[in-house]
């Protein structure tokens, strides 16, 4: 046994390894399979060692194998066995295996956790190298939910190798994990910077990635791209910029105007084609994004061209590729401008390179016009005969019934020529699109009147040589035109020639050997011909005529009654019974035409496609009501007859739902009515269409047909379209020489008049007139036809759930899963989802499920709001609130879209959103990043700095941090302020929420969101602190609470934000900051300074540059207003001297500036307000004249509160202050009076409130 | 993103494959059938872009391929990769094992597939481009190469004097002592 074992180890020795097993593969072509399965017993055995060595060696062979398409996640253990080694040699074999054949339902997966959390914390950089690879290619929503702290640790590694891995890693985890992009996010960005040009990329490359997929919520970072994309010389990541602006430019249009300069620059500057191409592509997409009306617009359409011309005549034929490509996006807005290059086009289409071919063939699609469609579709009809039996002519097919189809055969001039081009196209052997074929013969069969006398002449002559098309079995595809052919024929009969002829060749045995339903159709429109037939010969006295048709129908018929198609069968039986009934009454002499054709009498109109799902739901109809009620579940089997028996009973409610249903069908037949009678371009056959039928030529009813052909178009056999192409040259010909005969006249007429008038050069568009004066019906709607198009977005796509609002700060629950707490971790709003404080159970299914529900509650406030004007809800996002109401806190999916503007904390954040705003309202780039340094967001400081003064400001729309910084000046500017108000209207929301943002604070969004009444006066609550000959200071207090609670004994804290503003010409430097402190409110300073040291100020201020520094006060007692005394000294420093200088303010501490703007639900608030323990007091206001809406949002902005309810002229308001007192008001207006009644619980902070509410009104 | 890499040979054999979405092994040959079916029908001098075929991806993806000799370099990527960029990385890709490989051939890759993904881990994670920079993904492939020598040499310093430094033939003799040596 012994010997055994060593003998065993000895073969071993000569194992396969990789090598060995390709090497034997390739000997053993002949057995290939039956090799490899011996090679995987083989495997198998060495897989039970316990020497790792061997099973390294046989895991990397199944690699191999993999590739070969074997299935080897049998062996996904021993997988994590190897990956799990100390070596690294063997690691990497490991994560290798599991790369390739690892995926989310492989259950090992969850054993690997561990192993991969210490392999990304190895100290060998490789191993945390290799896991990061292997990892990227089979991470688990598991694995990222327990790996993305490590992860994001690894993220400011000290090697840019790991770095550079984690960063891209990161895109995957987000993925999978969505609730960690919020928190990972604030370093990824960091990334972006990174001095490693590789980390740099990545951090690129993954923003890109989710910014393509959610673009809004990357707008914000639009500065930092433009920076990165005017310094970096990286081509790789100024392509993914470039792409990536590409997505931005369609929701920004500034953004488009800001970036054409520095683009253009590169497509002059640059060599590499591939950043040339880009920069091309999102020039054209910025040029889309930008509704007309630029100026210099037309000179970047006409350089992109230009390039893209450059590309498609370079011998590279990728080069030419990608200039198709290119052009057809600006086909799309500008088609004059790649009309003028049709040769080319028209020129590749005879490129040898299908790609190619099929591109220029898009291209043509937006090309073609009256004048040249005939032109254009007669040279893809000789690619088509060329092009014989290749998917390529399939796609040449297609693409010319879209562009003849194309916006309701607008380009047709001649449908004759249309017709016969669909029928040289059923001459096409082998294609798959007969069917295509069909419904464009009979869509124009049904919608040109005019022109059905040619089209069921084509049909007919089609179903005579039906043969043709039948021929072998290879052309199944294009038998469907008989389908049309049939239709067509059969319904527009009277039109015939001879009918007698159709219906023969309609009737013929080798018709049985079609698909059943074409001779289903047959079968039912050689009826509808026998009815024609009939009539006619009942006109002639020979009713021998007559009866010999019905004897063929009779005789032929049969074989369809014994047709295997169900179809086929029961109408042809049922026909002829008809018949054998006709030919009796027939053979008693009795006129029956009349009564057949009545058979098929009333006209068919062309309906929507879409007709049927746009049936608006009749008000009171609810589909999802239970017609009957669903029988309860404690039902048990037996009772169900009884169940059946029941049903019986709801039946009495359904006539009356009928009749309601047939008197709003009449109602609406007749408003139908009416509109078509209103309607130009619905031409009725005669009032009453019926009869029109019967009485046969109806033709003469239509006013249009003058067919001014020279030659009679009796062309025998098929038809050639080319005829038409001439005989449309000769036409216009005439009409051209026409024209000018008639100008000739005029012009004598009028020489002395108008010198000249018009140049009869190259005819444009509008002068082709087409040959028939056709009227296309158009397709028929239901009448209230909801215009809406849903757009469908694929409902699985992961990317859904990356759609974060990243701008906001984060929430303290906002943190990645730590290893040790994970059971605890990130509890998700807790009083809005009850369920979710087991955290424990955060599987994805009940994430997404939760992300549903919130986004449904999303649409349905939407909804609410377009509904109910008046009803309104406030969904604010708040930060710290104290999650008392059940309103949503902390959840970062539940933003409406305005809410997710107006993230308003006086965060780095908000400043950011209100930076974007100010960048791209200004035209230069900031300069300034030096002198700001100390504050992350430094952008408004250069606007700050113009307001030094304010009269040599140029014209430019300014943004409104302006206004908050020289709120002094307001009054002066509020005129121009309005203007550009008006001007901005449509970005209204945009534009207050610059107040709110730099107004700091939680300030309400009312003013975005009350109403779209008219636009409100600017707000700043901002004042002026104290100003000197150097220096302006304006405070305003951002109430920004840390203690949800509320405790008196903590003290609340209130932020102060206080602009500084040099007016001088000196640098200004040293600032401090001291407050003297009272008993009730205390500056808090760091920790080690005295009571009485100053706060250093952390910026200096160059000349003309304002900066904001916020200062945190401890304030103990919040029911009464307070002021604190303070100073500012600062050095003001000029080239040859500096002095010491002090500025004394005075801090006012309103009782506003203590409560925190709050949501609250009517049913909270009603509860609150019933629970008794609020003390009551009320104001009045006189002589107040602003809107109520008006009112209430300078209530909301002034005193933070929120509005709960309106009802017309009366709203509830709910504040809450910063230790949790509620305030709630309730305002109403009459006239100039406004009253309002207040409850709170504590009584002296409700009458300071008040009183500061009546002077803020008294103000104004 | 690149959805899948793939290097076959001019009869549609695979040398390499690497998926970055999941598929099952059957679903993967049948891609890998397909797409040497559309690009191996192709003439020389044509363009080097098509549109995926029905198996990988839809509208917005891309096949964009080079052809060296006798081998099929294919990328299927998205329409966030600049079309021109992926040729260049696949310029990339093959510049770079021929200098990791010295003149590579098919040979080289048919029979050092392992080597080529570890190659191809430097410059492509998980569907991303991770580095377009040659030295750089060469220097890192050796350190790691470097040191998975090192760890063999703890075993077996005898093979230093075996004429043939091939890393992976050495690993393969390297596994066969070992274990002989372990199980002794």
């Amino acid at each position: 046994m012994a010997l055994k074992i060593v003998k065993g180890s000895i073969d071993r020795m000569f194992d396969k390894n990789l090598q060995d097993l390709v090497r034997g593969i390739r000997n053993h072509k002949e057995d290939e399979a039956k090799y490899i399965s011996t090679c995987i017993d083989e495997i198998k055995q060495e897989l039970k060692q316990d020497n790792i060595a061997v099973k390294a060696n046989a895991v990397c062979k199944l690699t191999y194998l993999q590739m070969l398409g074997y299935d080897v996640s049998w062996a996904a253990f021993n997988i994590v066995e190897v990956m799990s080694s100390s070596k690294f040699t063997y690691k990497r074999i490991g994560y290798l295996a599991a790369s390739q054949c690892f995926h989310e339902s492989t259950d090992v997966i969850m054993l690997t956790t561990n192993q991969i959390r210490k392999d990304l914390s190895s100290p060998n950089q490789y191993d945390t190298g290799v896991a990061l690879t292997g990892l990227s290619c089979f991470v688990t929503p598991d694995l990222a939910r327990d790996l993305a702290n490590d992860i994001m640790t690894l993220m400011s590694h000290t090697k840019p190798y790991i770095r550079k891995k984690a960063v891209l890693i990161m895109y995957k985890v987000f993925l999978k994990y969505p609730e960690s992009l919020r928190p990972a996010f604030p370093r990824l960005k960091e990334k972006l910077e990174d001095p490693d040009p590789g980390v740099q990329s990545a951090a690129v490359n993954v923003i890109c990635e989710l910014a393509r997929r959610n673009p809004k919520n990357y707008l914000s970072l639009a500065p930092l791209f433009f920076k990165l994309m005017t310094s970096s010389t990286n081509n790789w990541v100024l392509i993914k910029i470039i792409k990536l602006f590409g997505a931005l430019t369609p929701l920004e249009p500034r953004l488009g105007k800001k970036l054409i300069e520095p683009l253009t620059n590169l497509i002059h500057s640059t060599s590499a084609m591939s950043l040339l191409y880009e920069c091309v592509n999102t020039v054209i997409a910025v040029l889309i994004s930008l509704s007309s009306g630029m100026p210099n617009h037309s000179a970047s359409i006409q350089l992109c061209v230009q390039k893209l011309r450059i590309l498609i005549e370079d011998s590279d034929q990728n080069l030419k590729y990608l200039g198709l490509l290119a052009m057809s996006k600006i086909l799309k807005t500008h088609p004059k401008s790649v009309q003028s290059h049709k040769d080319l086009i028209l020129q590749c289409l005879d490129d040898k390179d299908e790609s190619i071919r099929l591109r220029a063939l898009d291209l043509l699609y937006g090309m073609v016009s009256k004048k040249n469609l005939m032109e254009i579709v007669k040279k893809l009809m000789l690619h088509v005969d060329k092009a014989e039996g290749t998917t390529y002519r399939d796609e040449l097919l297609t693409k010319i019934i879209d562009i003849c189809s194309q916006s309701n055969y607008q380009y047709i001039t001649n449908f004759e020529w249309y017709i016969s081009i669909l029928v040289e196209l059923t001459r096409l052997e082998g294609t798959r699109h007969g069917h295509l074929i069909a419904s464009q013969m009979l869509d124009v069969a049904i919608r040109v009147r005019a022109i059905r006398v040619f089209a069921v002449a084509q049909m007919a002559t089609l179903l005579d040589n039906a043969h043709l098309l039948t021929g072998n079995m290879q052309r199944m595809g294009i038998c469907e035109v008989l389908y049309a052919a049939a239709w067509i024929c059969g319904e527009f009969s009277e039109h015939l020639e001879n009918p007698m002829q159709t219906l023969e060749a309609m009737l013929r045995p080798k018709v049985a050997t079609l698909p059943g339903h074409i001779q289903a159709v047959y079968v039912q429109n050689a009826a509808k011909l026998f009815a024609t037939v009939l009539k006619n010969q009942e006109g002639n006295t020979d009713s021998t005529a007559a009866q010999e048709t019905s004897q063929l129908m009779i005789d032929r018929l049969p074989l369809f009654v014994q047709s295997a198609n169900l179809e086929v069968q029961e109408r042809a039986s049922c026909i002829l019974q008809l018949v054998k009934y006709i030919q009796k009454l027939q053979q008693k002499d009795v006129e029956v035409a009349e009564e057949v054709c009545a058979l098929f009498a009333g006209e068919l109109n062309p309906v929507a496609p879409k007709a049927q799902k746009k049936v608006p739901v009749p008000e009171g109809l609810d589909l999802d009501a239970w017609i009957n009620e669903p029988p309860s579940e404690s039902e048990s089997e037996d009772e169900q007859p009884k169940a059946i028996f029941a049903k019986e009973e709801p039946k009495h409610s359904r006539p009356r739902h009928t009749e309601v249903d047939e008197k709003e069908l009449a109602r609406r037949r007749e408003a139908r009515k009416q509109e078509q009678a209103n309607n130009p371009f619905y031409i009725k056959a005669s009032p009453s269409s019926q009869k029109a039928y019967q009485e046969a030529p109806g033709v003469e009813h239509i006013p249009v047909v003058q067919i001014d052909l020279s030659v009679p178009l009796k062309v025998p056999g098929l038809p050639m379209s080319d005829q038409y192409v001439k005989l449309e040259e000769e036409r216009r010909q005439k009409e051209r020489a026409d024209k000018k005969k008639k100008e000739k006249k005029k012009r004598k007429e009028k020489r002395s008049g108008r010198g000249r008038k018009h140049d009869s050069g190259p005819e444009s568009e509008e002068d082709i007139t087409p040959a028939h004066m056709v009227d296309i019906v158009t397709e028929e709607m239901p009448e209230n036809a909801l215009p809406s198009d849903d757009d469908d977005k694929d409902p699985n796509d992961p990317h859904k759930a990356l759609d974060i609002d990243l701008d906001k700060p984060l929430a303290d629950s906002e943190k990645l899963p730590v290893r040790a707490h994970r059971a605890a971790e990130a509890p998700k709003s807790p009083a809005e989802d009850g369920e979710a404080e087991n955290a424990a159970s955060q599987e994805p299914k009940k994430k997404s499920s939760k992300e549903k529900r919130e986004k449904k509650k999303d649409k349905d406030r939407d909804r609410k709001k377009s509904k109910e004007e008046k009803k309104k809800k406030k969904h604010k996002h708040e930060e710290k609130g104290e999650d008392l109401l059940g309103g949503q806190a902390d959840e970062p999916v539940v933003q409406s879209e305005e809410t997710n503007e107006v993230a308003a904390l006086p965060t780095s954040t908000s400043a950011e959103v209100s930076d974007l705003d100010f960048w791209l309202s200004n035209a230069p780039v900031p300069s300034n990043t030096q002198e700001a340094a100390t504050v992350a967001e430094a952008a408004p400081v250069p606007e700050a700095a113009s307001g030094t003064a304010p009269d040599s400001e140029p014209e430019e729309p300014k943004d409104t941090e302006m206004e908050e910084t020289k709120s002094s000046k307001h009054k002066k500017k509020k005129q121009k302020k309005e203007k550009e108000e008006k001007e901005k209207k449509k970005k209204k929301k945009h534009h207050h929420h610059h107040h709110h943002s730099d107004g700091g604070g939680e300030e309400s969004v009312q003013n975005g969101t009350v109403e779209e009444e008219e636009p409100l006066p600017p707000m700043s609550n901002y004042c002026l602190l104290a100003e000197n000959s150097y220096i302006k200071m304006m405070m305003e207090d951002a109430d920004e609470v840390y203690d949800i609670q509320g405790n008196l004994q903590d003290g609340s804290q209130v932020v102060v934000s206080v602009i500084f503003e040099n007016k001088c010409d000196s640098f200004l430097k040293s600032m401090e900051f001291n407050v003297l402190d009272s008993l009730n409110s205390k500056l808090q300073r760091p920790e080690g300074s005295g009571p009485h040291d100053g706060l250093t100020v952390p910026f200096q201020l160059p000349p003309g540059v304002s900066n904001e520094a916020r200062f945190v006060f401890t304030v103990q007692s919040i029911v009464m207003p307070q002021k604190l005394k303070g100073t500012l000294t600062f050095i003001v420093k000029n080239e040859d001297s500096s002095t010491h200088e002090k500025l004394d303010f005075k801090l006012h501490f309103t009782c506003t500036s203590y409560l925190i703007t709050t949501p609250c639900y009517s049913d909270a608030f009603a509860k609150l307000l019933e629970s008794g323990d609020l003390k009551c007091s009320s104001v009045r206001l006189e002589g107040v004249i602003m809107p109520f809406h008006h009112l209430l949002a300078r209530i909301c902005f002034h005193h933070h509160f929120s509005v709960v309810e309106r009802i017309d002229s009366c709203a509830s308001m709910y504040s809450r202050s910063i230790q949790g007192h509620h305030v709630c008001l309730l305002v109403k207006t009459s006239g100039q009076t406004v009253s309002i009644d207040a409850k709170c619980d504590e009584p002296t902070l409700l009458g300071n409130v008040l009183d500061e509410i009546k002077q803020t009104f008294s103000q104004c | 993103m690149i959805k899948a890499i793939l290097i076959f040979n001019n009869h549609g054999k695979p040398r390499l494959s690497k998926f970055y979405e999941h598929y099952n092994e059957d679903t993967e040959q049948q891609i890998i059938r397909e797409t040497f079916h559309l690009v191996s029908k192709r003439d020389e001098n044509v363009c080097n872009f098509l549109e995926g075929g029905m198996l990988i991806g839809g509208s917005d993806y891309k096949l964009i391929y080079r052809h060296y000799a006798t081998l099929y370099f294919v990328f299927c990527v998205d329409s966030s990769e600049s079309e021109l960029g992926i040729l260049d990385l696949i310029q990339v890709f093959v510049e770079t094992l021929d200098k990791c490989f010295e003149n590579v051939c098919e040979l080289d890759l048919i029979f050092h597939v392992d080597k080529v993904h570890n190659i191809l881990a430097e410059m492509v994670m998980g569907g991303m481009v991770l580095e377009t920079n040659m030295n750089e993904i060469i220097t890192q492939v050796d350190a790691q190469n470097k040191m998975e020598k090192s760890e063999v040499m703890c075993f077996v310093t005898f093979i230093n004097q075996c004429p043939c430094l091939d890393i992976c033939s050495m690993q393969g003799h390297c596994f066969a002592f070992h274990t002989a040596s372990a199980s002794r």
